[in-house]
């Protein structure tokens, strides 16, 4: 099968859906020529015009507000934010707005918005170019929340995020963009809500997803030498969650690590400890759950300290051993 | 002037409803019927309904937190609005709302809006559609002296501006935001002024004159309709009422309300009615007309169900 990047993974998703349906288009900073600042929508303006791949202000509350009322006056807007730090200024637009518009009108109102951003660190971007905030995002009722790390996801579930009529936040990850992976030429989506197990295993559940899956499988690769045997799972939705999937998992294997990038504290990672702990499979651990998380700071400047506050391969062996009391 | 008998009949319909509408809501409030903050419109009439007879139902309008006035207007049902205020099964949003968020897609309203400036993001999105679609829709974005100091008025206009987009931003100086006095935190006299900064028409209308302000809004809906761009009104007027039902108005002199009472939104239209042959007795017959649609609202409401508890999960996503 042919491989592509997650970037013309995301672009061909994109084009494909324009093509499709002549009400979605693309609005946001820097998209046009220079195709977005990753270049994740190089090309597509000269072959849909600008109006509808649609260079905005450097104005994200009226990127978002905007797309906000074009999506409740029957268009299918992919509004980009091009770092998802941005979306603070943003934030009246998308959680007062955006997530309630639905409810607050009695269901009359459809929001069919992706708002496409990409956060993460690993390239020295620093404090406010690099930070993981999906966790802020999965808080507001009305939005859903997704984070691919392959180029077979990302393709699958962005085409699903434009046909879904509900706003959705789709969180792309800068270092992943050039992570590539077989993508089939024909047509496929892939539905939100159910988590995709990466790798079974019968010893420990990890559960990792965007940049930190490939850590996650690598770390199991080296463990697997060394007699253990991981269960990864990535459960590609944060809103919609699958957690039977992880409960399921959990029940079998005993054990659970989960590995994001965002800063430990009220990270995904504490909702879905809370989710094994509400379940049955509690009944079924046989160790303190781990969490290998970002590190309580803002992401530093310096190559060498912000690896230190990056979860990474080493980090995650070691929790995982720490699970199964190998340490 | 190009106002037909029927067409000033009406406003002067529109205006009354609003006023009766808000007199009566205040009232439940009062009973203890209505909770939470409610802004009520009195004063402003002339506003809402000056704007929104230059619109057809398929036009858009996006409100504020005082949106009572610009629903009815823009052709809201009495019964549903009240039914809301009481939080009712019934209600525009299913009693889940309240007085901020009365929404109706069907005719145009984009939503009454609890945030300051909330519908100045939406406003240029509808407009961008309404382009994008190849449809005449205009969008009317009303929006108040205080918005105009948020980021977002900015973020706005300029990009309707850049875009050419079909709205017409109204805002409605009533001299208050919350309790602060406009000419202390706005850094012009005029907010009609800022559009200068888009390159766009600016103008200031009296918004006590229903009349005046149809004609600034019918000329900025042909402009918009022509694809010359946004324009900027900015609609001098005063809000009888306090910021909210109970408000105590310690911030402001009974004497300068009273000016204002003496400029009624309603006395504007008395003049133009009778020139175009309009009786007293008719007058009086909207009136009760309005008065018995009003007792039915409020019936409906008060008898109307509350919402079921597992409607809490309901309407937080599309299916």
């Amino acid at each position: 099968m042919r491989e592509l990047t997650v970037r013309e993974a995301l672009r061909e998703a994109i084009r494909e859906e324009m093509v499709r349906d002549e009400k979605v288009f693309v609005m946001g900073e820097d998209i046009t020529e220079h195709g977005g600042i990753y270049g994740v929508t190089k090309g597509l303006y000269q072959e849909f015009g600008k109006d509808r791949i649609r260079i905005t202000p450097i104005s994200e509350g009226a990127i978002i507000g905007s797309a906000l009322g074009a999506a409740m006056t029957g268009m299918r807007p992919i509004a980009e934010l091009m770092y998802i730090d941005f979306s603070t200024v943003a934030m009246d637009q998308i959680v007062n707005q955006t997530a309630k518009m639905r409810f607050m009108s009695g269901g009359k109102l459809e929001v069919p918005l992706v708002i496409r951003t990409q956060g993460g660190g690993g390239r020295g971007s620093a404090a406010q170019h690099s930070q993981s905030l999906e966790a802020w995002f999965m808080h507001v009722p009305g939005l859903k929340v997704v984070m691919p790390s392959t180029p077979y996801d990302a393709k699958g579930l962005l085409k699903t995020a434009v046909r879904d009529n509900n706003p959705v936040l789709f969180i792309e990850q800068k270092m992943a963009y050039n992570f590539s992976g077989e993508v089939p030429e024909e047509e496929y989506l892939i539905p939100f809500g159910k988590a995709d197990i990466k790798k079974s295993g019968t010893d420990v559940t990890v559960v990792a997803n965007s940049y930190m899956l490939p850590r996650a499988i690598k770390a199991s690769e080296e463990l697997k030498e060394e007699g253990i045997d991981v269960e990864i799972i990535d459960p590609l939705t944060l809103e919609p969650f699958d957690k039977e999937t992880i409960i399921k998992s959990v029940s079998k294997t005993g054990r659970l690590v989960v590995v994001h990038e965002a800063v430990k504290r009220c990270g995904f990672g504490a909702e879905i400890a809370s989710k094994i702990m509400e379940s049955d499979a509690f009944y079924y651990l046989d160790a303190p759950l781990e969490r290998v998380a970002g590190m309580e700071a803002p992401i530093p400047y310096n190559e060498k300290l912000e690896n230190f506050g990056m979860p990474d391969v080493e980090g995650i062996k070691a929790a995982i051993k720490r699970s199964c009391y190998k340490h | 002037m190009d106002l037909s008998k029927e067409k000033l009949i009406k406003m002067y319909e529109d205006m009354m409803k609003i006023r009766l509408f808000e007199n009566r809501a205040k009232k439940l409030f009062n009973e203890g019927l209505i909770r939470g903050p409610m802004h009520l419109y009195i004063g402003q009439e002339a506003i809402a309904v000056g704007a929104c007879a230059n619109l057809r139902e398929t036009d858009y309008i996006t409100s504020t937190h005082r949106g009572h006035g610009h629903c009815i207007a823009k052709g809201g049902k009495l019964d549903k609005m009240m039914a809301e205020l009481l939080g009712k099964a019934t209600g525009y949003s299913k009693g889940k709302g309240g007085s901020m968020h009365i929404a109706d897609p069907d005719i145009g309203i984009l939503g009454a809006n609890g945030i300051v400036g909330g519908g100045l993001g939406i406003a240029p999105g509808a407009g961008l559609s309404a382009k994008m679609r190849g449809t005449d829709q205009v969008t009317i974005c009303f929006f108040g002296d205080g918005a105009s100091n948020e980021g977002i008025f900015h973020e706005s206009l300029n990009l309707a501006a850049v875009w050419d987009l079909p709205v017409v931003y109204l805002c409605e100086n009533n001299k208050f935001g919350l309790t602060s006095k406009a000419e202390e935190v706005l850094s012009v006299e005029d907010v009609a002024d800022r559009a200068a900064g888009y390159d766009i028409p600016g103008e200031v209308v009296n918004g006590n004159d229903v009349i005046a302000v149809y004609q600034a809004v019918k000329k900025a809906v042909e402009r918009a309709k022509n694809n010359e761009g946004p324009t900027l009104i900015e609609a001098k007027t005063y809000r009888w009422e306090g910021h909210f039902v109970g408000d105590p108005c310690v911030y402001r002199d009974r004497s300068e309300t009273k000016k204002w009472k003496d400029r009624c939104p309603v006395n504007s239209l008395y003049g133009h009615l009778e020139s175009a042959g309009v009786s007293e007795n008719e007058l009086d017959e909207i009136d009760s007309k309005i008065r018995q649609e009003l007792d039915k609202a409020v019936e409906f409401a008060k008898n109307s169900p509350e919402p079921e508890i597992d409607s809490i999960f309901e309407d937080i996503y599309a299916d």
